[in-house]
């Protein structure tokens, strides 16, 4: 029987709803997710304590595939474990999405849904639904996902509205690192400089600045638009200036290596592993040493603070001393010709 | 970062500001010529470290905005012809034309691709041979030998479906041709550190013995350019007008004859037009004879016959390159032209001294 056989290609007929897709599912994605509580049914069924449900989606559509430090499968889960996490809220359970290209081979779908279910056991989280569909060749571009998170919210008013002057900014690591990294893979740009991706589910850095009690006042993951679009949202929301003192963020030198060699400005690089933590001014020391105790929070720094300057205005303090505004980034990051 | 770090010095940029401060005695205006001038200026606010009087103001050294709107019209149309695939840098994607950009040409099912250098075009050829794939050249010295390469390679590869829009254009002339109109009053030019590590610093030697005018070739971290400020107000103290090379780890006095060899087997000086500067005689390139098959003006020349003339714009991009006008001067500025929705190229450019005054404003 055809169904039974080992797939190697994904072809429309996986995606038909009949026998093949049931095979596809039970041979890539069953086996990849392990323990996911599949019962046959149309919708999964959670448990959760009672209180306020935090609930978001996003799709991934990275190229390449898979990149120095991760892969689409990684990106999709921690990319919306990470967005529950800004609400305070302890991820729960992930839905995910595939829409593949017809002809893409099944290896790495295969790869990319056990790097989703190692990504949500680290995360704390369970992938507990799902969708396939398959799309003619030149319809998509090979595989995109989608995934939604469900968490229960731990803390109230945690938002990017709450930010009031004095808070300090945390950032919890080197910034930039994703999009370099996809970038030089992408582009196959330069031989020397090896850029790896941040990407990572940011779960236990945040459960224990709540298990703290220090007074986190709003959580953003600076990911599209990198650190330069996150304060300007931030700052915008909350009607407050903030003030970034450029030499305390931290970036490594390989990212640091590529971003001058395009010309980017390692402030509007994506970042997926990062996430941006404003605290009451009192609890900042207390905070940044929870952050640094964490896996990936050692190398985290303060960068900055609200103030009660010009409401949305974000200004940065550059490496020479001299003051300049920082604006979000507009369009594709856009290298230099010269 | 080796060669990064010691010129991103905040003590050793301070100690250059406060000699500066000392050496001028009254107003000066100096050009920065290259758009990564600007751009350096605006991102580490060089502008705040600048005496009273002493005005940094932008030159024609943006290549994507100094790119003629005819230019740019010509290479959109070739994107409606069969089979093409239009190769471009990224810098030129969002540049508005007449009626389109090449973001807009993309978004409408032309073949659009964004590559770093010339050499993959080439690639891009060879890997789609049922396809015409057409790379707009601009750029100066800087650029032009990789594009050069590029027209070799092809050549030798057999690539017959690779060519090029060239709207290359070399620096000297333009700069001449600013300082013979007597429109700005420059006290001294900053000239471009990356062009002159190909034509030299002797390239600019006909600034002051013509025109009297001090040059300093500059590099484009803080102290590189504080040091090529400082050399130009020290030759005004001194009545003195020369090139001064604040370069000199990059930029040799003479030009890279392997450089030079390569974009002159290629091109052969033609008459250009510039944004804003108009005309300017034997100021760009075209493909010599040899190289015919490769050029898109020629291969595609009814479809560009075709382009109907530019319409006149409120925008005064080209005031802006001539150094007359501050990008904030502009009736357009951050009203109806800002990055998301540029009116003109130098508010598109990562080069452009529009795009450097909207996105690090001064504080």
């Amino acid at each position: 029987m055809t169904e039974t056989a080992v797939i190697e290609r994904v072809t429309l007929s996986h995606g038909a709803g009949g026998p093949a897709m049931t095979e596809l599912v039970r041979q890539v994605f069953l086996s990849a997710y392990g323990d996911c509580g599949e019962t046959g049914d149309d919708s999964a069924i959670l448990d959760v304590d009672s209180g306020r449900i935090a609930f978001t989606t996003d799709s991934f559509i990275v190229d390449p595939l898979f990149f120095p430090g991760g892969d689409i499968g990684r990106l999709s889960v921690a990319g919306t474990v990470n967005d529950l996490l800004t609400a305070a809220a302890r991820p729960v359970a992930v839905a995910a999405s595939f829409i593949i290209e017809e002809g893409f081979q099944i290896e790495p779908v295969k790869t990319i849904a056990s790097s989703m279910h190692e990504t949500a056991r680290e995360a704390g989280v369970r992938i507990m639904t799902g969708d396939t569909k398959v799309v003619p060749a030149g319809a998509a571009d090979k595989v995109f996902i989608t995934t939604t998170g469900v968490g229960v919210v731990l803390r109230d008013g945690v938002s990017g509205s709450n930010v009031s002057p004095g808070d300090r900014v945390i950032v919890t690591g080197s910034v930039g690192d994703h999009g370099a990294a996809v970038l030089l893979a992408r582009e196959n740009l330069l031989d020397a400089p090896q850029a790896r991706s941040d990407v990572a589910p940011l779960t236990e850095i945040v459960l224990s600045l709540i298990e703290s009690d220090c007074e986190i006042h709003a959580m953003r993951d600076p990911t599209r638009g990198g650190l330069a679009a996150a304060l300007n949202e931030i700052a915008r929301q909350s009607g407050v200036a903030i003030e970034i003192d450029e030499t305390s963020v931290p970036v490594t030198p390989e990212v640091r290596a590529v971003c001058e060699a395009l010309g980017l400005d390692v402030l509007q690089v994506a970042n997926e592993g990062k996430m941006l933590v404003f605290v009451a001014h009192r609890h900042w020391e207390q905070a940044l040493s929870v952050v640094r105790a964490s896996r990936y929070g050692t190398n985290a720094q303060v960068i900055g603070e609200a103030t009660s300057g010009p409401a949305g205005r974000v200004t940065l303090r550059t490496v020479i001393g001299t003051s300049r505004l920082l604006r979000p980034p507009v369009g594709e990051l856009l290298p230099r010709i010269c | 970062m080796r060669y990064s770090d010691e010129f991103r010095d905040r003590e050793a940029t301070l100690a250059i500001a406060r000699r500066i401060a000392s050496l001028a005695t009254g107003p000066a205006t100096i050009m920065e010529v290259c758009g990564t001038h600007t751009m350096s200026a605006a991102r580490f606010g060089l502008r705040a470290l600048m005496p009273e009087g002493v005005r940094l103001v932008s030159g024609p050294g943006c290549p994507v905005c100094v790119t003629a709107q005819p230019d740019i019209d010509s290479f959109l149309s070739i994107g409606d012809e069969p089979d093409t695939v239009l190769v471009s840098f990224g810098d030129m994607l969002r540049v508005p034309g007449s009626s389109d950009s090449l973001e807009g040409k993309r978004a409408g099912g032309a073949q659009v691709r964004v590559v770093y250098s010339p050499l993959d075009a080439v690639e891009i050829a060879q890997q789609t041979p049922e396809k015409r794939v057409v790379f707009f050249a601009v750029g100066f010295e800087t650029t032009i030998p990789a594009t050069a390469m590029a027209v070799l390679s092809a050549k030798r590869s057999g690539a017959r479906n690779f060519s090029v829009f060239c709207a290359h254009k070399t620096m000297p002339r333009a700069l001449r041709a600013l300082l013979e109109s007597g429109e700005v009053r420059v006290s001294g030019l900053l000239c471009p550190g990356h062009v002159s590590t190909i034509i030299g610093s002797a390239a600019y030697e006909f600034i002051p013995d013509e025109f009297g005018v001090p040059c300093a070739v500059a590099g484009f971290e803080p102290v590189d350019m504080m040091a090529g400020v400082e050399s130009i107000l020290r030759q005004l103290r001194e009545g003195a007008a020369r090139v001064d090379n604040a370069y000199s780890r990059a930029v040799p006095r003479e030009p890279n004859a392997r450089a030079m060899e390569i974009i002159y087997q290629v091109f052969s000086p033609c008459d250009a037009v510039w944004r804003g500067l108009g005309v300017i005689p034997k100021s760009g390139l075209s493909l010599r004879e040899t190289y015919a098959d490769f050029d898109a003006a020629i291969l595609f020349a009814q479809a560009i016959a075709r382009v109907p003339e530019a319409r006149p714009s409120a925008c005064r991009c080209g005031d802006v390159l001539r150094g007359v006008l501050a990008p904030e001067e502009c009736a357009l500025f951050g009203r109806t032209c800002a990055p998301e929705n540029p009116v003109g190229p130098c508010m598109v450019s990562s080069e452009g001294a529009c795009a450097a005054a909207y996105r690090y404003g001064g504080a």
